[in-house]
């Protein structure tokens, strides 16, 4: 199978997901959308050995080749992993849902296409290396959480969170664009590996911070990074399989896989170190703090996932500090770096088995309130031990692969100490204050996601449901992933080869050749001198009280005032775009058809006098010019007398007439100026519209004259200054089209071709029905069209379907 | 000839547009058709009127009036007539409708459109 | 529009084959002198419309009972299949032939398929306009 291929084998199949969901209606269609995430998760599994060797691949299929535009799918450690993460969780994920949703009342065929659509895109943001394809997938899976959000569209708070998603990840979407196409210009290539090779020599263009910067706010919003993370507990609405899957595992993560493949580009700055350390560390705070708060399972979970994700990408932000220092200090850095990718290996079991407990919980008991919740553990056994394995991981509590990945991240951020530049001196402190802070809260919300919900008192009475444990299927998918979350704490070296190594030597290209070359193993035990040890047991102690005394603390969270939330902030840009945008549309669509009129010909004016002055186009020559004869003085004395009538006249017959008369005597000037098929023509037709003005006089309304008094001089004269702008910009036109001939008229061929081509000897005529005879066949089907239109409106009543329904006169 | 010829076309162009931009439903499609008339006559001058014989193949005769212009205006002559129609239809039904022929009353209003 | 003037309908009577003889003429020799389809169709409408005002709308249904909207059609189809005629031959869409002919009585005549073409637009200018006016008038 190719590279390429496996990338749309999602989509493909998600072709034939509506028709099986139609078609075979007693199996549930999960089972067949179960069979694509495991054949592909086997076959990016047939790449760990050679890529754990250091190998790549590569595959490129031109796509916009005029613009350079390719697909390329492009294998190394780093999307490696996230393929199989993709795949992996994305098989556990449908399983799950086979069970989750139930097939007589849910909408699969929508479901599974949208979840098939996400893999696709999802696949396409971690494998391309054409950075324009890369942006293109991106949007695809903003597009595709926003279909999964959104997948009960009845609900006001789906499609509120849908769209909240949407607007928040493809604004970042929009202005990572912007980064890439600065990234674009400055290294004259959309391909990432190209651009790494030519990281020293951008980083001193003027545009490298803004590109950095652009990119970064593209990763924050996907991955939900302060201040844009308020979309994720919105997202929350969606089915919980799809918050396992999207909003926890995957998709939030490609802001972190955009940030680890950037860094041999981006890291050589320092605004990318303390940005991404920074704003990571901010997020791991502001979560952790807030998850406290919350009372819905999933409110916490999502939470916990900002909060995790921030650690996360603060992690990569230490790991790039490797590329500003030299010697051993480039080792300690980089194990932050690899920190970061376990931990995110670690999030993804941990999390997403919460996830799917959260989903259980609700499912059986029918709230996931978790005031109301409480004392499950007896009644649903396995769902407990999952959700303790899960929590404990999460806390980092030993036996746990969590608490790997929590030791290595609070020795990170203490290996802060060793970078001295920019007088850091002391400050350095503060991070791993944070840390331990964040760390404490993590804790207590751990425990209190688990004990809330398992243990105290049961409150049946409270439940819309009676609760009992949840059938097999649905247990599979989440035992799995605790079975992984102790396995990898056993034995975490033998992961780390198989994922880690390969995917942080993708990250730090420079530092290792092969994954081989990083050296460290993870331990969980670092010896009694290890200052991670002591404030590990002090986020235990701090935390574990703090737990014990929630009740007694957590009013403190009512006494934030609401005025400062961001949530307020973005309801309020909302609201206000959204008046903003009916109020600029309104101004100009004013549903009269004069203001349309009045725009097109003021455009015609302005545009036609600014080409004319620009391109100094107004040439008048008059040396080869008709003479005046007195017959056609009269006759332009009688046309404009005519038009005259038609203006000043008060009578409906008067106007029509004189119409008449401007129609006959521009069939004069037809006669005049050598045209005897014009003329024919003008006065038959001139005499059948008198015939049809007279016709329809009986139905006609009044010559009103709506614009008589004082009040509306003001509007005559604003009507008249554009009739005479108009009228002038045609003289001008008339005048400086007839001066000056710019190219031979195409006339001359007629002329010669006519008799010995055409055999016919009028020359309009057989312009008419031979050269041009495509004109002439679409015109008589406007009339046609015309005609019918005609028929239609009187023939259908109109007025008795709608009722008698009349605007009063003001 | 063909100075005075876009002065008058000029005219009917701003009595047209003057016409058009009114607010009785009779003078802007009366205000079309003058727009049409308008219209030919300017393609007519900008192909030149100079021609000493209509474009009919003849004996002798080499100096013919430009033909497309006069193709063309031939097309536009008959659709303009197509238009004229529609809207008149248009206008005395929507007249017999609404109850008013005043562009300012039949544009609708907020719960109206 | 209800008239009863002896004078107008007689001549009227008269005058109508005239003009249709005339659109008939301007019709087919329009390929050389001035005249074609669109004059010859607006003629004939013409001439129908003149019976119309000199009697009323209704007799002149009585009299002529065609159905226009049936002519437009036929006129449309037979412009769209001259037109599509020429792709049978492996030749591009819109390409005419002519020839001429010795025929009894007419002499040398040159056919040409634009002729009918010509009658497509003929006869849809006839129904369109014919349609229009009669609907028009016949609205009450």
């Amino acid at each position: 199978m190719s590279l390429i291929f496996a990338i749309f084998l999602p989509i493909i199949i998600a072709l034939v997901i509506p028709f099986l969901f139609k078609k075979v209606s007693n199996i549930h269609t999960g089972w067949f959308v179960l069979l694509v995430p495991l054949v592909l998760v086997f076959f990016y599994g047939t790449y760990i050995p050679t890529v754990m060797d250091g190998n790549t691949y590569i595959e490129e299929l031109s796509w916009v080749p005029s613009l350079d535009i390719s697909l390329v799918s492009y294998i190394d450690g780093l999307s490696l992993l996230f393929s199989l993460l993709i795949t992996g969780i994305g098989a556990l994920v449908v399983l799950y849902s086979i069970f989750y949703l139930d097939k007589e009342k849910e909408k699969l065929g929508n479901f599974y296409v949208y979840l098939l659509l996400f893999m696709s895109a999802m696949l396409g943001v971690v494998q391309s290396d054409h950075l324009i394809s890369l942006y293109f997938f991106w949007e695809l899976t903003s597009i595709s959480s926003f279909l999964l959000i959104g997948y009960w569209y009845t609900k006001d708070r789906s499609r509120f969170g849908a769209l909240k998603s949407m607007m928040i990840t493809v604004f970042g979407g929009l202005m990572m664009l912007g980064g890439f196409v600065l990234l674009g210009i400055m290294g004259e290539t959309f391909s990432i590996r190209e651009l790494i090779d030519q990281a020293p020599i951008l980083v001193g263009h003027e545009f490298f911070v803004w590109a950095l910067v652009l990119v970064l706010i593209g990763a924050f919003t996907k991955s939900a990074q302060f201040p844009f993370y308020i979309w994720l507990p919105d997202a929350m609405e969606a089915p919980t399989p799809v918050s396992a899957y999207l909003h926890s595992a995957t998709m939030v993560k490609a802001g972190l896989y955009l940030v680890a493949r950037f860094t041999p580009i981006f890291a050589l700055s320092e605004v990318w170190v303390w940005l991404v350390t920074g704003v990571g560390l901010l997020t791991l705070f502001w979560g952790s703090v807030f998850a406290v708060k919350q009372t819905d399972l999933k409110a916490i979970l999502a939470f916990s996932t900002v909060s995790q994700l921030g650690l996360i990408m603060s992690l990569l932000g230490i790991g790039s500090i490797s590329y500003h220092v030299t010697g051993t200090l480039v080792t300690t850095f980089t194990i932050a770096t690899f920190a970061a990718i376990f931990h995110l290996m670690n999030h993804a079991t941990f999390k997403g088995s919460l996830f799917m407990i959260a989903g259980i919980v609700d499912h059986e008991t029918g709230t996931r309130d978790i005031r109301k919740l409480g004392g499950l553990m007896s009644l649903m056994p396995i769902s407990f031990t999952i959700a303790m394995i899960g929590s404990f991981s999460m806390a980092g509590i030993p036996l746990f692969n969590g608490f790997l990945s929590k030791e290595m991240f609070l020795d990170a951020t203490l290996s802060l100490q060793h970078f001295n530049v920019h007088s850091l001196e002391s400050w350095w402190i503060l991070f791993p204050t944070v840390a331990w802070i964040a760390s404490v809260f993590t804790f207590v919300y751990s425990l209190y996601f688990v004990f809330h919900t398992f243990r105290g008192k049961h409150k049946p009475e409270l439940l819309p449901k009676k609760a009992h444990e949840a059938p097999w299927g649905m247990l599979v998918s989440p035992s799995i992933l605790a079975i992984l979350v102790i396995v990898i704490f056993f034995v975490p070296n033998y992961f780390s080869s198989l994922f880690i190594k390969p995917a942080v030597a993708a990250i730090q290209p420079l530092a290792y050749q092969v994954p081989a070359d990083i050296g460290f193993k993870i331990k969980a035990w670092h010896g009694f001198d290890s200052p991670a040890l002591y404030m590990t047991l002090g986020v235990f102690l701090i935390g574990f009280i703090l737990y014990k005394t929630i009740d007694k603390w957590a009013p403190v969270y009512e006494r934030i005032p609401a005025k400062i939330s961001l949530n307020r902030f973005y309801n309020g840009l909302m609201n206000l775009s959204d008046k903003g945008a009916n109020r600029l549309s309104s101004s100009y669509m004013t549903g009269s058809i004069r203001s349309y009129l009045i725009y097109m010909f003021a455009a015609l004016i302005i545009l036609l006098a600014l080409t004319m002055w620009i391109k100094n186009a107004f040439v008048m020559d008059l040396t080869n010019l008709a003479p005046i004869k007195f017959f056609e003085v009269l006759i332009s004395l009688i046309l404009i007398i005519s038009t005259v009538t038609i203006l000043v006249t008060k009578s409906r017959l008067t106007a029509i007439i004189a119409l008449g008369a401007v129609g006959y005597t521009v069939a004069l000037f037809y006669i005049i100026f050598k045209a005897p098929d014009l003329a024919l023509t003008q006065l038959v037709i001139e005499t059948v519209s008198v015939a049809l003005f007279l016709g329809a006089f009986y139905h006609l309304p009044k010559m009103n004259k709506y614009e008589k008094g004082k009040e509306d001089r003001r509007f005559r004269l604003n009507n008249f200054l554009i009739a005479l702008g108009v009228g002038i910009m045609v003289t001008l036109i008339a005048i400086a089209s007839h001066s000056q001939k710019l190219v031979e008229s195409i006339s001359g061929y007629y002329k010669e071709t006519v008799y010995s081509e055409a055999g016919g000897g009028n020359i309009v005529n057989v312009i008419l029905v031979d050269y041009r005879g495509f004109d002439t066949l679409f015109e008589i089907g406007v009339l046609t069209i015309a005609s019918l239109g005609i028929i239609g409106m009187i023939t259908v009543q109109l007025a008795k379907k709608k009722g008698d329904r009349k605007v009063e006169d003001k | 000839m063909e100075i005075l010829m876009s002065i008058l076309i000029g005219f009917l162009f701003m009595a047209a547009v003057y016409l058009i931009l009114s607010r009785s439903l009779l003078r802007i499609i009366i205000g079309t058709g003058l727009l049409s008339h308008g219209t030919h006559l300017l393609l007519l001058t900008m192909g030149g009127l100079g021609g000493e014989s209509a474009p009919v193949l003849a004996e002798g005769i080499t100096d013919y009036a430009d033909p497309l212009p006069q193709a063309l205006i031939l097309t536009a002559i008959v659709i303009s007539f197509g238009v004229t129609a529609f809207s008149l239809v248009l206008a005395y039904r929507a007249y017999k409708v609404v109850g008013t022929d005043n562009m300012d009353l039949m544009k609708g209003n907020e719960d109206n459109d | 529009m209800k008239t009863n003037d002896l004078i107008i309908q007689t001549t009227t009577k008269v005058v109508f084959f005239i003009i249709f003889l005339f659109s008939i003429h301007i019709f087919f020799a329009g390929h050389y002198t001035p005249g074609g389809g669109f004059v010859g169709g607006l003629v004939m409408s013409s001439a129908i419309v003149l019976l119309m005002l000199a009697f009323d709308l209704k007799t002149v249904q009585d009299m002529l009972p065609v159905n226009y909207t049936v002519i437009t059609a036929i006129g449309l189809i037979i412009s769209l299949l001259t037109a599509a005629g020429s792709i049978f031959f492996n030749v591009p869409f819109f390409t005419h032939v002519y020839d001429y002919f010795n025929l009894p009585l007419l002499g040398e005549t040159s056919i040409h398929t634009a002729m009918f073409f010509d009658t497509g637009v003929y006869l849809v200018v006839v129904g369109v306009t014919m349609n229009i006016i009669q609907m028009i008038g016949g609205d009450e």
